[in-house]
């Protein structure tokens, strides 16, 4: 086998890589500080997607306004979802909360499915991120190029602001024990709310990132998200710097599979999944 | 009192009509459209071919010839067991007399054994597999609008006699894509081309980077894409993205609908080569009858699955008004009999194993600065005359056909 086809598929899995690290960051904060698995987290990556489009089509906003812009609308509606609907499951058992997501996330693929229809709509990459770099290996579009930079400085703000600020210590310990910081005079309410919404805007972000490299179709976030769960699951359920690293990771294995043996690329992650909770049930970076 | 008058009354309107059409069961001729209503395949299908069926029987004028039609209409879900159990229920206890459309050659292959059970009509249009008229053909079957042997002849033919002799493969990993795969490697084959690889690609796979990278690599002059739906789309737009074109390769769309086009976009499809039997803006007849259709269907052009249906339920009841049944058996043998004419797809015929034959065109997607009007998106390449376009009787393997 040649080394620059390697190298090919090894930057494409970390292209890959990428989204899934962006997306299980997400998964994994809102689990950590919620202990609700959001299903609907694929269905938010399509909403992102999908508000960029519709941006630029009514309202002429292009790709750098839809980068700021979509994270909020979507962090938005993620906030009305966990005030109005979801908080009112936190008392039951996993499984509501897990369950009502999956709902809500049939519901919102619905819609955009009546709307748009099952082809999807196109968007354009922007203008100077259009064509790419001849590598001595590959051809390297300058878009990839700038999701894998913009992701890796994403997931990495996210990691320092849960690990190393005062805001994060206060999300830490409120996870831990939400009632002794609530005494503390710390309004840990709010903080959830505002944590599930910062979770559904990373969603919603990955969601810009993509309209450009797939195609905007409703059914694009639930064929991602299995394997985004996956990822969590492995990397260890809550653990921020293990998803990351897991997803850019996996991204990478699964890239080297599609060149190797391409029928299994669907389901190597699953394999990984499945070794790791027989040997570590915790998860590679969990602790128990 | 008045009850036993409106039951006397009804019962004397059923007499009448009884006499009128002895054979047609319960009165009506019942038309089942059954497709995916809601997801990867709606676009190409779905409530455009409720609509199709519709205007077909608006324009036959069932009611001036004494014909009470109707059309119901389910989603099948892409999942054979669900769509079994609709036929089912639909020809048992709601008196369907044709299902049409049914998309999806798992299921369209499962919806054939039903209809040839209970000895009713099955007009296809939605679904590829060229095995409906081949091996599991069946007496009550009529496949219309396109097949995995066309979609091969027509594409792999004419682009290797224009040139484009070497060939990579980027198949979907499922029956459907290894039949496609197969039927055109063995037309590129035999017309002097060379199939320098292939990939096969999980169904419903969102990136393709990997496997147009090994595209790339492989030097072949044409990227063959043996898929459907959501998975060509991706794999069009992205390798617009990789410079594939740009850097002198073609793709091949084997199986592309207008509604992908439309999807992707022109920017991103242009210069793609396909194959189809009907594109709107062919005649003046095409242009009339979308004209229409758009109206009714939230300004969406037809398909051809869409244009397949219309052109199937037309000549349907064209046969059922001439033997005047509406037994299975009866029309489609009146259906084979009876040459095809339709302002769509123009004349042709149904052949002994259930074959629509038809001409088939070769189109290229527009640049954008081509395109005029909306969804003004094909030129014309070829056309491919009905005589060659679908598979000879003989090579099917049709247990029926002497």
């Amino acid at each position: 086998m040649n080394t620059q086809a390697l190298f090919g598929q090894l930057l494409i899995g970390l292209i890959n890589g990428s989204f899934y690290a962006l997306l299980s960051l997400g998964l994994a904060v809102i689990f950590g500080l919620l202990n609700v698995i959001n299903f609907a987290h694929g269905a938010q990556y399509m909403m992102g997607a999908f508000m960029a489009y519709l941006l630029l089509e009514k309202l002429g906003l292009g790709y750098w306004w839809a980068l700021l812009v979509v994270p909020l609308i979507v962090g938005i509606s993620g906030v009305l979802i966990e005030r109005l609907m979801l908080s009112r499951l936190y008392k039951l058992d996993h499984l509501y909360g897990l369950l009502f997501t999956f709902g809500l996330a049939l519901i919102i693929e619905g819609i955009f499915q009546q709307q748009f229809g099952s082809a999807g709509v196109p968007y354009p990459t922007p203008e100077i991120l259009q064509g790419g770099q001849k590598l001595d290996f590959m051809y390297l579009p300058n878009y990839r190029a700038w999701v894998i930079a913009a992701s890796a400085v994403i997931c990495f703000a996210t990691w320092f602001v849960i690990e190393r600020t005062k805001l994060g210590a206060y999300l830490r310990a409120a996870t831990e024990n939400p009632t002794l910081v609530q005494a503390f005079g710390i309004n840990v309410p709010l903080m959830i709310t505002l944590t599930y919404g910062a979770g559904v805007a990373l969603a919603g972000l990955a969601g810009v990132f993509a309209a450009a490299m797939n195609q905007v179709a409703p059914q694009m976030g639930s064929s991602l998200i299995i394997v985004v769960f996956a990822v969590v699951v492995i990397g260890g359920m809550g653990s921020i710097m293990g998803s990351i690293l897991t997803g850019f990771g996996l991204g990478m294995v699964e890239g080297l599979t599609k060149y190797f043996y391409p029928e299994a690329s669907n389901t190597v992650i699953f394999v990984i999944m499945a070794i790791v909770l027989l040997i570590r049930p915790q998860g590679l970076f969990g602790q128990r | 009192m008045k009850f036993r008058m409106k039951t006397l009354a009804a019962a004397a309107a059923l007499a009448f009509a009884g006499t009128a059409h002895a054979q047609i069961s319960g009165n009506v001729v019942k038309i089942g459209v059954l497709n995916d209503m809601s997801s990867l395949y709606a676009d190409l299908g779905g409530q455009g071919s409720v609509l199709a069926a519709k205007m077909a029987i608006e324009d036959f004028k069932a009611k001036d010839k004494g014909l009470t039609v109707e059309v119901i209409s389910a989603d099948h879900q892409n999942k054979p067991d669900v769509a079994t159990q609709i036929a089912n229920k639909w020809i048992d206890a709601e008196g369907v007399d044709v299902i049409v459309d049914v998309p999806n050659s798992g299921v369209a292959l499962a919806v054939n054994e039903v209809v040839r059970n209970k000895q009713k009509v099955f007009i296809n249009s939605g679904a590829a597999s060229s095995d409906l008229t081949g091996a599991k053909c069946s007496p009550y079957t009529v496949h219309w609008t396109y097949d995995t042997w066309m979609l091969a002849n027509g594409t792999g033919k004419a682009i290797v006699k224009t040139g484009g002799d070497t060939w990579f493969f980027i198949t979907a990993d499922y029956a459907f894509g290894h039949a496609l795969e197969r039927d055109t490697s063995a037309v590129v084959t035999k017309n002097g081309g060379k199939v320098l690889g292939d990939v096969k690609v999980p169904l419903n796979t969102q990136d393709f980077s990997s496997f147009l990278l090994q595209a790339q690599s492989s030097k072949a002059k044409i990227i063959g894409l043996a898929n459907a739906g959501g998975d060509t789309i991706n794999s069009i737009k992205q390798a617009a993205e990789f410079g594939i074109v740009k850097g002198g390769q073609n793709l091949a769309g084997l199986l592309v609908f207008l509604s992908d086009v439309h999807g992707i976009g022109l920017e991103k499809a242009q210069g793609l080569i396909l194959t189809s039997t009907f594109y709107w803006d062919m005649n003046d007849q095409t242009r009339a009858f979308a004209k229409r259709f758009m109206a009714q269907n939230g300004g969406k052009a037809p398909t051809m699955v869409q244009a397949g249906v219309y052109a199937g339920v037309l000549h349907y009841l064209k046969a059922v008004a001439a033997v005047k049944s509406d037994d299975g058996k009866k029309v489609v043998d009146e259906m084979k009999k009876l040459p095809t004419d339709d302002p769509l797809f123009g004349k042709g015929s149904v052949r002994q194993d259930g074959r629509v034959i038809h001409n088939a065109y070769l189109f290229e997607v527009k640049k954008p600065s081509e395109s005029k009007y909306p969804y003004d998106y094909y030129k014309l390449r070829a056309t491919i005359p009905a005589a060659e376009a679908f598979r000879p009787l003989n090579e099917g393997g049709c247990s029926f056909v002497k």
